[in-house]
């Protein structure tokens, strides 16, 4: 990681394209088989959905890449307290991102805010991440 | 309060379900990675379980027939709630040690907690669920839980 982290500093933000292929992927990797994920007419007809419907851990999963890629082998998640708030949808793209909200150099324990947000700046899914820097 | 709990759905608290326990593969190390669009190289090699793994781990397998309509399997750990539309819940995971391939965990869940408040538009029904992962020396692994509102 560098520079040394500082309190504000923001996070590389990463696009990911919510493809079908991904989320059939991902959900069959779960073993989640949740209709609103791979069924277009249950999902739209059904339960009222604009589309198949990303699957919300998967976003949460896209919060912590944010911080484990920016750490990389400098340190590794502790924690973090998420939600999802608003779904996102097959075919979208949405940002993640982060910036450092707390930092401490002598004991290396920092604090993140992080996001997954859509292209109308809704945010799908705020979290807090703790990490912990080796040292 | 609006007394929307009954003792009965109140008496669920502290159920547990039966340890479950899995072993973690390089392979499905790989899979999940791939499936999240991970980049870094330990978790693609499956080296290292990158976080949220867990869920990989210890989500139910359970029979197609089992499952409702929609796809989904009914958690046993819960009651019939008197409100059954889900919205949105929270995560809160602690994770005290990296999960690599070989290494066996046990997952024990707990319904911890089920309590109501008013909201704007009604009474609202919160639960939430800990799990605990341990390894076989009895070591705490990850810790997790999850809260579920009910409207």
């Amino acid at each position: 990681m560098n520079p040394e982290p500082s309190i504000g500093m923001a996070l590389p933000e990463r696009h990911h394209h919510c493809d079908v292929v991904q989320q059939m992927l991902y959900n069959a990797s779960l073993w989640n088989g949740h209709r609103i994920h791979f069924d277009m007419p249950y999902a739209t007809e059904v339960e009222g959905y604009q589309g198949l419907v990303v699957a919300g851990p998967l976003l949460g999963d896209w919060l912590h890449q944010i911080v484990d890629e920016w750490l990389d082998d400098a340190g590794m998640i502790t924690g973090i307290e998420y939600s999802n708030r608003v779904a996102a949808f097959v075919g979208e793209t949405v940002t993640a991102g982060g910036t450092v909200t707390q930092y401490d150099p002598n004991s290396g324990a920092l604090t993140l805010e992080v996001f997954v947000k859509n292209d109308r700046d809704e945010v799908l899914a705020p979290g807090i991440i703790t990490a912990q820097l080796q040292r | 309060m609006t007394g929307l709990l009954s003792t009965e759905v109140l008496s669920h608290i502290g159920r547990q379900t039966d340890p479950q326990r899995e072993i973690v593969t390089r392979r499905d190390i790989r899979k999940y990675a791939v499936a999240t669009g991970s980049r870094l190289q330990k978790y693609l090699d499956g080296d290292v379980a990158p976080p949220l793994f867990h869920l990989h781990l210890f989500w139910d397998v359970v029979p197609l027939d089992t499952l409702s309509p929609d796809g989904v399997f009914t958690d046993r750990l819960l009651p019939k709630f008197p409100l059954e539309k889900a919205m949105a819940g929270g995560l809160d995971i602690q994770y005290h040690q990296p999960i690599k391939p070989g290494d066996w965990l046990t997952a024990t869940r707990t319904l911890s907690n089920i309590y109501e408040k008013a909201g704007r538009s009604g009474a609202l029904i919160f639960y939430e669920v800990m799990m605990e992962i341990r390894n076989d020396a009895g070591e705490l692994v990850v810790s997790e839980k999850t809260t579920r509102i009910l409207r």
